[in-house]
Formats: C-alpha cells, structure tokens, sequence
C-alpha cells in the first residue's frame, strides 16, 4: 500500500481532472493506493478535523503530488510542509514546473495588478487594496522546484493522464519514470517540404486542411501559422500522438514546456522558423508568446510604457 | 476566545479555509472563508493578442474550461464584429452540453455525493467518492465511465477537452465528420441514462432523508440571474440575462448591457470583490434586509426560466415547481436543480448531435483586428459568466474585465454560511459533522475558486457576525 498526499497551491483544477481522466484504469489502482490527503477530493484538515491544532500539519506519505504555481506565503509553507512530509515530490503540471499562464504576471507589478483589479476594472467601484489579514504575496510568479527540491516532473496544461498513470505505476513496481525528451513536431502527422508558402501571420484565418485528416496537412508554420510544436516536449496526444492542438486543426502554444531541461525555447524557435525561411521578428507580442507557460523565472515586468 | 481554523474547506474547485470565531461563552463571534489563491488575468491579458484570448483564459479553470472558452470567443467575435456560421455556432453549443455533463457530473458524485451518500457526519476518511465507491461499486464504476467519457466525447469534437482550443473568433476550428458524430450518439445516450438514474436515486434515496437539512440550513432570500431564450426558455450558450429579485419581478437585458446592472463592491476584508445589481439600490449582506443580492448557478437558472425546452426535463421542472415553487430559496436545493440541468444537457446534446447542419464543413469565418470594445457572455455550470474586452487597432487588449460566476454568487455564499453557523453551533458546541454540515451550504454553490480569484490574491472572506438571542450582533471580526 502507497500513501499518497496531494495539494494544490496557485491553480486551476485542470491537472486535478485530469488525474480523474485515468478513468477506469485508475479504479483498478486504488487498491494499492491509499489517499492520506488531497483537499479536492476528501475532507482531511490541516489543522485537524475540528480545527484543533495551531500548526498545519499533513500526514507522512510516500507520495505528494503537487500542482500550481507559488503566489503567496501560505503557498510556500504548504510546499515545505508537503516535502517534509512526502518521500517523493511529483510536480505535476506546468505552472508547478514553469510557472503556466498565471506567470504572465509576472510581467507585472504586484502594484499594477492591485490598480486594474480594485480601481480600474470598468464594473468596479474604486476601493482601497483589501489587506485586512490576507496572506503577504510572494514578489511574483515562483514554480514548485524554486522554492523545493522536486523528485518527478511531469509537465503539461494540463498533464496527460497516461503520463501520471504510467508515473504512479512506476513508483508502485519501484521503476524509474522519464518523459521522452522529443518534440510535438516528432509526433505532428503533417507534411513537411522544409519552405514556408507564406509569410508569418496571426490565426485569424483557417488553415487549408481536409476535415478528418491531418497526414496531408502542410506544417502550420509552413502555412505561416505560428506555431510553437519545434520547441515543445511532446506528450499531449498521449498513447494517439497526435498533438491535441493540431487535432483541431490549432497551432501549439507550448503547454508541454521545454523538450530537456535547460532548454531555451525561445532560441530553438527562432532557429526552427528561420531554417524554414520566417522572420519571427514579425511576431505580434514575442516575448508572451514565447514564454506563454514558462514564465516563472523569465518573465520581468515591462518598462512602464 | 477562540479561534476554530477549518483548513481547507474541502471538495470544492480551489483552496479556501474558513476560520470561525467563538466568544467567551461559546457563541461564534465570527467566521469567514478565506480563499488563497493569487493570480492576476486582468492584468496580465492587456497587451495579448485578443485571438489569443480564448487560449489563455481556460487557464482561470480546469473545471470549467469551456465556459471561459466560449464567453471568450464570443467576446473575440463582438470585438472582430462577425457572426459565426451556424455549423460552427452548433458545434460550441454542443461542446457546452457536454461540458456541462461532465461536470455536473463531477459535482454531484465526486465533491457533494460524499455528504449525502455517506451521511455528512461520517468519518472524514470515508466520506468522499472513495467511501461512495465502497459501498456503491456499480454506480461508482458507471459514473467514472459516463463523466470520462464525456471527456472523450470533447477530445473527438475539439481535440483537446481540458483547456481547449478550438472555438476561435468567428467559429469553430474543427468541422466534426460524420462519422465523428455517428461514434457521437451513442455515447450522448448513454449519459443520458445515467442523467434519468441520477435523478431518480436522487429523488428517490437521497433528498426525502435530508429534507429537514434543506429547508433549513444555509437559506437566504436573494434574487436571481440567468440567461433565457427571448421566449422565457432556459439556454445555457446564448440568449438575454434575466434579473429576477426575490418576488419574482424581473427585468430582461443583453449581456454587453451588464454595466447598467452588475457593479461590484471591494470590501476591505475580502480579495474577491462583490457583484450586486445596482438598480436595486446600495449594498448589503444584512440577512434580515439584504440589498442588491442576487444569486447566479442552477437553482438561478431553474427560477428565472419559464420552461425548459427539452420534455424530459421540463418534467422534472414541472415537479419541482409543484413540490417547492418558484422563488426557490433553499440553497441545498443547487443539487436538486443540478441534476435538472445535467438531463437537460444530455438531451440538449442529443438533439444538437441529430442536427443536419452540425456536419457543415462551414464552421468558420476570417476576422480582422480592430479597435473595439465586445462583451461574450455565456451560462457556466456555475453560473452566468461575462468576459468583457477592449482592443486597440492592432487588435491588441488594451483592458479585459472578467465577472465570473462564483464571484457573483460571493455575497450569498457568506450569507449563506454565516446563517448555517448562527443555526448550527451554540453554546460552544461542535463537531466535526456540524462543520461539515456548514461546509455543505458552500459546497452546494459549486464555488469554483480558482474561478473567483482570477484577478488577484482572492479571497473569499466570510465574515460571520455572532449575534445574540435578541438578534443583535455581539461582535464582527474581520480576516485574520
Ligand atoms: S498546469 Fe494547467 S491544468 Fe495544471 S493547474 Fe496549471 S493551468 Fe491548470
Ligand atoms: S510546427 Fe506545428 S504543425 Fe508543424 S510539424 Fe510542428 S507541431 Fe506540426
Ligand atoms: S499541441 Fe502544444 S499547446 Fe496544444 S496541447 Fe499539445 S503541447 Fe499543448
């Protein structure tokens, strides 16, 4: 029997549901796991059931499965609590991993965001920043492995749940577990004739596809859709391949993270668009885009305009 | 004194704690909900390409991807100023019943079922969907299938279920083939037998031994926001707001009219501001005199609406009403007008999947960036939603404003809170069944805090006053 804890700190449930979407086979893994803690699931507190303790406390488990990005102090504490409690860290997700989409705010000043939300906002009526008693923000966007030592990471936005089925399973036989270190591009079943047809362009339009099929797709980049697959780790089509994105006939924006670890994404698709003859100088926002979901140690907020 | 911390409040969409203060004699002083989460769309969507938007925003939830997804896109479309063509509109609609399946289901079985299944004094370590799937084996088994398979039904009509990406300004990315929607039907069926179970074990085996429970913890009296058909007809995707207050008066308006209506308070204890309906005069949460309340989710829906357009759930419509009414109070009754809403997006999906024209390959007109403002607005399983942005002529966001369903429902989820604890602890008296039995009036909004604290460190801070046998309030404590 493994223990198992799960927390959540900076998050939107998505990596949560998709541990769900093990569907079956995980009702065929419960046996062999016991759920200790996990907040979205099951009634354990953190300061006993009827709120009797003064110190946060969970309990001892092999595994603690972590998701969401650090925002705030009591984020972090939760964070220390769950590594000094848990054998193995699992970060899942990438806002655990790279910070997701909440580390596009760390573009901006923890001022900026209070003046949109509480003054600037057009339903709002102009209050001061509520402070009474609300835990102190971090000074920005921080993924799990800043702030802890992190055993397993299993990025994605969410992760697919083979990945965390297959994590799980290898904990379980005492395994060890890795990511395949390839690109969405490596599991893309469209054409490639190395030339872009046109320039760079917003997704404004559709790209030519034949409904139902994707292996005489032209490349989206080639399409001159921009599209972040030759920079990404691979894993989203799960046991399929094919990337969920360009099921719907969408180009990828980097969900999956980097392909390795020290990785520079933004490097690698400039490289990757040039060699197909594109000027990622003509990309609208760049610096977001690139970073969409890896923002928690690059992004820097922006010289006030 | 004494200060109960009940952290965190447990199977809900986010991470929130509830610190509840007692006085020298035993009475609660105070409590609130306090929600922990921080992140900041508002601010960080300005300078974004507004297609974009779409993309960005599922990430407020995973729960309810697809209601960010869509009120996004029809933001995107008012701003590029298209319509959609109306394979592509069908296609959205389609995907917002079955989202809607998925996580009705998800709600009433995974976070609620527990209280009610398992008794909500029941050992904290049984009383979840792990406990339910030791005494309920089948059922369990059956509702693990039916609600990933709804998942799959939204990875083979957009590609991606979870953070999708396929409603796009002017429509939808991905024609569905016919074979696509042959595979389809089944699987809508199949869930729609286990909408007609839910239902009835529901009816039959769960509401009549907690009817004491609902007609009395966690009411309030509030009115109502929902979106209906020009005829009065409950619709989930499109349609005007109906504001409805307490008596049953109502007025009907369009979404992109919002402002006229829905202004929002910043309280200095709570990160999560507090929609009301301005046109109702100034705000306030005084249960004995509430001001400008109102309350969006199912059992809104289910009051504001005249009928359902589905026959199977305008039945049960029709028994709800002869058993309760229309200006339905009961909070606990969320879950009864859930499961209303789960047969009726079954059927809704199961008609849109018959639909000749959902085959069209014409699911998508080009768009060009602008300078202009455009409001998308749509029902999420939590309530009514309202993305709201403006751009410049490059068709970059110069402000986003967001009002999502939870912190609608914000106000009257403290007060529903504040009354279940007035009712429930006295004389310093509590358990951990008492605790849970007020964690269930929160439960029974479906609050989706991640939802809520989008825009920054929310926190959905209840302040429960203590108040005395002559109802007077002895103290009011605000957060910690
Ligand atoms: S990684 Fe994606 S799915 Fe997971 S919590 Fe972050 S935004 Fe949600
Ligand atoms: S760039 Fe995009 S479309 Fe092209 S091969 Fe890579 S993932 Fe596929
Ligand atoms: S294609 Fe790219 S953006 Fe889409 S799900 Fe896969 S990794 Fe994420």
């Amino acid at each position: 029997m493994v223990r198992v804890a799960e927390e959540w700190f900076a998050v939107c449930g998505g990596c949560e549901v998709s541990i769900l979407d093990i569907g079956e086979p995980l009702l065929d893994l419960l046996p062999s796991l016991e759920f200790v803690h996990m907040p979205v699931l099951m009634d354990h507190k953190l300061y006993g059931q009827t709120g009797e303790k003064s110190k946060m406390e969970i309990p001892d488990a092999d595994i603690g499965i972590v998701t969401g990005s650090i925002r705030n102090q009591e984020n972090k504490e939760l964070a220390e609590e769950m590594r000094r409690k848990c054998k193995i860290i699992i970060s899942l997700g990438s806002c655990a991993n790279f910070g997701g989409i909440p580390a596009l705010g760390n573009m901006y000043t923890n001022a900026q965001i209070y003046d949109t939300n509480y003054r600037n906002d057009t339903s709002t009526e102009a209050g001061e920043n509520p402070s009474e008693g609300l835990p102190a923000l971090t000074d920005r966007v921080y993924s799990v492995n800043e702030v802890i030592k992190v055993d397993i990471s299993i990025p994605g936005c969410p992760p697919t749940p083979e990945w965390i089925a297959s994590a799980l399973v290898a904990l379980l036989e005492g395994k060890s577990f890795s990511l395949p270190e390839r690109s969405v591009c490596d599991d893309c079943p469209v054409v490639r004739e190395k030339k872009a047809k046109v320039d760079i362009r917003r997704p404004l339009q559709a790209p030519e596809f034949t409904p139902g099929r994707y292996d005489n797709m032209r490349c989206l980049n080639e399409q001159g859709i921009l599209c972040l697959g030759p920079a990404t780790r691979t894993g989203c089509g799960g046991s399929e391949k094919t990337p969920r994105c360009i099921k719907a006939y969408m180009p990828c924006r980097g969900c999956y993270g980097p392909i390795r670890d020290g990785a520079n994404p933004m490097v690698d698709m400039m490289g990757a668009l040039s060699s197909v003859g594109l000027d990622p100088k003509q990309i609208e926002d760049r610096m977001a885009t690139f970073n969409r979901f890896i923002g928690s140690g690059r992004l820097r907020p922006m010289p006030v305009r | 004194m004494k200060e109960i911390v009940i952290q965190p409040v447990s199977r809900i969409e986010g991470g929130a704690k509830i610190t509840i203060t007692l006085d020298d004699t035993g009475n609660v002083a105070d409590a609130q909900v306090n929600v922990l989460e921080l992140r900041g769309f508002e601010r960080f969507c300005i300078g974004r390409p507004v297609e974009e938007m779409p993309r960005i925003t599922t990430r407020i939830c995973g729960v309810c991807p697809w209601s960010h997804h869509l009120a996004s896109a029809k933001a995107c479309d008012a701003v590029f100023g298209v319509t959609p063509p109306p394979a592509g509109r069908k296609l959205r609609e389609l995907c917002n019943s079955i989202a809607f399946m998925e996580e009705h289901i998800l709600h009433f079985y995974f976070l609620s079922g527990g209280d009610f299944v398992m008794g909500p004094d029941a050992d904290y370590m049984v009383r979840n969907v792990f406990g339910i799937a030791q005494k309920l084996p089948d059922v369990a088994r059956n509702v693990v299938k039916v609600r990933h398979m709804c998942a799959h039904m939204l990875e083979i009509i957009a590609g991606k279920a979870i953070h999708p990406t396929a409603a796009v300004p002017g429509g939808f990315s991905k024609p569905l083939t016919e074979a696509e929607r042959k595979q389809l039907i089944p699987m809508a069926q199949q869930a729609l037998e286990l909408a007609k179970f839910s239902i009835d074990y529901a009816k039959k085996s769960i509401f009549p031994a907690y009817i004491d429970v609902i007609k009395t913890v966690g009411v309030i009296k509030t009115g109502f926001l929902g979106t209906v058909k020009n005829d009065g007809t409950m619709d989930m995707y499109d349609g005007k707001l109906r504001m409805m207050d307490a008596d049953g008066k109502y007025e009907d308006f369009e979404a992109k009219d919002y402002l006229d209506y829905i202004s929002e308070k910043v309280l200095p204890w709570s990160f999560v501001k507090f929609p009301y309906n301005k046109k109702w005069g100034e705000f306030s949460m005084d249960p004995e005199n509430p001001q400008g309340i109102f309350r969006v989710n199912t059992l809104a829906r289910i009051n504001v609406a005249d009928k359902i357009s589905t026959p199977l759930a305008q039945a049960e419509l029709e028994e709800f009403r002869a058993t309760f009414g229309r200006q339905v109070q009961a909070t606990l009754l969320f879950h009864w007008a859930r499961l209303i809403e789960l047969l009726y997006s079954a059927e809704k999906a199961i008609e849109l999947l018959n639909d000749p024209e959902i085959t069209n390959t014409n699911t998508r007109v080009p768009v060009t960036p602008r300078a202009a403002r455009g409001v998308g607005c749509t029902e999420a399983p939590r309530g009514t939603l309202i993305h709201d942005y403006t751009t410049d002529d490059k068709g970059l966001v110069t402000s986003a404003n967001l009002i999502v369903a939870t912190c609608m429902n914000n106000a009257p989820i403290n007060m529903s809170v504040k009354q279940a604890a007035k009712l429930l602890i006295k004389d310093g008296k509590y358990d951990q069944g008492i605790l849970n039995t007020v964690e269930m009036t929160i439960r029974a909004y479906d609050p989706c805090l991640s939802c809520a604290s989008h825009d920054l460190n929310g926190q959905l801070a209840c302040k429960l006053d203590i108040v005395d046998a002559d109802g007077e309030v002895i103290e009011t404590l605000t957060n910690k």
